[in-house]
């Protein structure tokens, strides 16, 4: 995956780049609005990491004249403003996902993946297969090895993500994000009894297990078998 | 050279004021005076002119009947009548021949106009000079050279005029030293007020907030201003004492956990540990720099929500259905905690808002109840209920824990109070002044009270009309 961040703080910068080539992506830098916009107009982005408030050009107008140019790559905004209205303003603009500073690099990874993901065309399927579960979107119907599986309808939706990003790690904020649409962080982790829940019903009675979870980072869906 | 005192005093509105009404006063006077006098002056010269008109042409008809001897024996008959008229009979050389008058200025016989004029005389009963008496005449020119005069007397009209016009003069005077006194008065005693005020002010802003300015009691205009300004101060003081405390507040309360960071790396950094060591100290170290970005989210939330929206538009939000989604989500954990959670409504509850921030002082709620029931000696037991009356809508979370006593309920929503008892929690004690200040922002308010046992808190919305829409 190839990766541009637009960001100034050089060693955050760094750190960030850094870590993406460890995590086995493609990352080149701009350390300004200007010089993040033509790299990004050169194009072959997967996904574009764009901090807020840049010199130069500030990243709101970046996203902008690339969006006016029909360059639809996907772009994650940090920004340390992270108030409600924030997130509206940085979605309007064109982002694709917001990320208040400070952030765990875990979530920024697990969502670039994402964002990256979303560039495929994997919206208009209508059924998700990961291994032999199997989840149909238009009927609400699942089942597993053949077995019809009754999920209540905030399980279905939370695996419904969970199989569209298969392969994917998802935190539990992008859950909570995703599935519930709450942008704040609850104190108590509650997304993980929802997850426990649901492996309960997909996972259990059978051979190998589907929901993963990743260590400090938060689950994905994949059949290692 | 004028003294800065008295210039200042000229610069007051109270001057300038005064000047232009002194200056319009005295227009208007001066053209109502000129007014006055001069309708008096034609009404009065009009009726002289009459009477002598009336005169004359009795006179002509004696005339036409015996000629000037017989003029001159009525003009001496009339002449002897109390109140009369001024009648002359002059020769060819101005000597008097018969009247009541001594002496005209001789030029007035000598070209004889009928036309009236005025002139200065003498009457026959005075000796010596022309006196002040002036009369208003006609004079005619008579077959052989004598000449007629038949007048009025007009000092006495001309006194009175004289009188009027002296005594306007005299009020107009009078008005203008009054105007000057009072202007005087009034620039004085409002500088006085207004020096008192500024130098309140200066010693406000030299940093003494407790200053106030004073209040006569007179309930003028000075006094309100001052009551608004003693308000606005009051307010002012209040908000310096209270990010006094918030910044007291943030240094224990982010400088601890920060300590603590920085004595635990320190301590790991000191000597030789392995790996597993550095791994636990850094993930301790990650937990802790969580905790500050919570809080510190937290702080920025609550001023956010105390400075007023900031141009978020308010939907129409369903608290029903909002305090369902809390549940929902809230619902597997409790389980798993062994607490019985639970959920009513009396139907939809419009409110205008937004839906984010209410889910999140909602989910605060039944996060710090499920916290608290623990501790109680029941089996935890925490409701969500949602009542939606005629103006307001209730929102209330009440679990059966410890509860708060009485005398502490109001500082539990004060930012980073933490009470005594829960200080063992985790959490950085910002939870429920987050609810107020969400509250706050809704125009609501939380109210916190006895569920005995327990504590039950309701976040009290004012309701919107339209039934809401939302899902």
């Amino acid at each position: 995956m190839r990766i541009l961040v637009v960001e100034d703080d050089q060693e955050a910068l760094a750190y960030l780049v850094k870590a993406l080539r460890e995590a086995g992506h493609v990352a080149d830098q701009a350390m300004d609005g200007e010089a993040g916009l033509e790299l990004a107009s050169g194009g072959g982005y997967d996904v574009l990491i764009v901090d807020r408030m840049l010199p130069k050009r500030d990243g709101l107008s970046l996203i902008a004249s690339l969006r006016k140019e029909g360059d639809r790559t996907p772009v994650l905004i940090l920004s340390a403003l992270g108030h409600v209205d924030d997130r509206v303003t940085g979605l309007r603009a064109g982002g694709d996902d917001y990320l208040p500073k400070p952030y765990a690099f875990s979530e920024l990874l697990a969502r670039a993946e994402v964002l990256a993901r979303r560039a495929t065309p994997q919206e208009s399927e209508t059924i998700y297969r990961v291994g032999d579960l199997e989840l149909d979107r238009l009927a609400r119907t699942v089942t597993r090895g053949g077995k019809a599986i009754l999920l209540q309808p905030r399980e279905f939706r939370l695996l419904e993500y969970l199989m569209k990003n298969a392969g994917t790690v998802v935190t539990r904020t992008m859950l909570l994000e995703n599935v519930w649409d709450y942008h704040f962080d609850p104190q108590t982790n509650v997304i993980d009894v929802h997850v426990s829940r649901l492996r309960a019903k997909i996972d259990k009675d059978f051979d190998r297990p589907l929901l993963h979870t990743v260590r400090g980072a938060g689950y994905v869906m994949r059949d290692d078998g | 050279m004028a003294s800065p005192a008295r210039l200042r005093l000229f610069r007051t509105t109270a001057f300038r004021l005064s000047a232009i009404f002194l200056a319009v006063f005295s227009i208007f006077s001066t053209l109502m005076i000129g007014y006055i006098v001069k309708s008096t002056m034609e009404l009065l010269e009009g009726q002289t002119l009459e009477a002598v008109g009336r005169e004359l042409d009795e006179l002509a008809a004696q005339y036409q009947l015996g000629g000037i001897v017989r003029l001159a024996r009525v003009v001496d008959l009339r002449s002897q009548q109390p109140g009369a008229s001024l009648y002359l009979i002059a020769d060819p050389d101005g000597a008097k021949v018969a009247g009541n008058v001594a002496f005209v200025p001789s030029a007035i016989l000598d070209n004889p106009r009928p036309e009236p004029q005025t002139v200065p005389y003498r009457g026959a009963e005075e000796t010596g000079g022309f006196g002040r008496r002036v009369a208003l005449v006609r004079v005619f020119e008579l077959p052989a050279g004598y000449r007629l005069l038949v007048g009025r007397d007009v000092s006495e009209r001309n006194q009175l005029i004289e009188i009027t016009i002296r005594a306007l003069l005299v009020t107009m005077g009078l008005m203008v030293v009054l105007g000057l006194a009072s202007w005087l008065f009034v620039s004085h005693r409002v500088l006085k007020r207004i020096d008192s005020m500024a130098a309140t002010s200066r010693r406000i802003i030299a940093g003494d907030l407790t200053g106030r300015l004073e209040v006569t009691g007179t309930g003028d205009e000075f006094d309100r201003l001052a009551e608004s300004l003693n308000t606005m101060l009051e307010r002012i003081e209040r908000l310096m004492e209270g990010l006094k405390e918030v910044s007291d507040n943030i240094a224990h309360d982010l400088k601890t956990p920060l300590t603590r960071m920085r004595t635990r790396v320190e301590a790991v950094l000191s000597g030789a540990r392995d790996e597993h060591e550095y791994r636990d100290a850094l993930q301790a170290t990650i937990d802790d720099a969580d905790q500050l970005i919570r809080t510190f989210d937290a702080l920025l939330m609550i001023a956010r929500a105390e400075a007023g929206s900031s141009g978020t538009a308010f939907s129409t939000v369903d608290v029903t259905s909002v305090a369902e989604d809390v549940f929902e989500l809230y619902e597997p954990l409790s389980e798993e905690a062994g607490a019985e959670l639970t959920f009513t409504a009396n139907g939809p509850a419009p409110v205008a808002g937004i839906r984010e921030l209410l889910a999140q002082a909602l989910a605060n709620l039944v996060d710090n109840a499920l916290k608290y029931a623990e501790e109680g000696a029941e089996k935890p037991r925490v409701t969500i209920s949602v009542e939606r009356e005629a103006d307001v809508v209730r929102l209330a979370v009440a679990d059966n824990g410890p509860g708060i006593p009485p005398e502490d309920r109001a500082r539990a929503t004060e930012r980073f109070v933490r009470l005594e008892k829960s200080r063992s929690k985790p959490g950085a004690g910002l939870g429920l002044s987050l609810v107020a200040a969400v509250a706050r922002l809704h125009h609501g308010a939380l109210s916190l009270e006895a569920n005995g046992p327990g504590l039950r808190a309701v976040l009290i919305l004012p309701a919107a009309k339209e039934i809401a829409n939302a899902a």
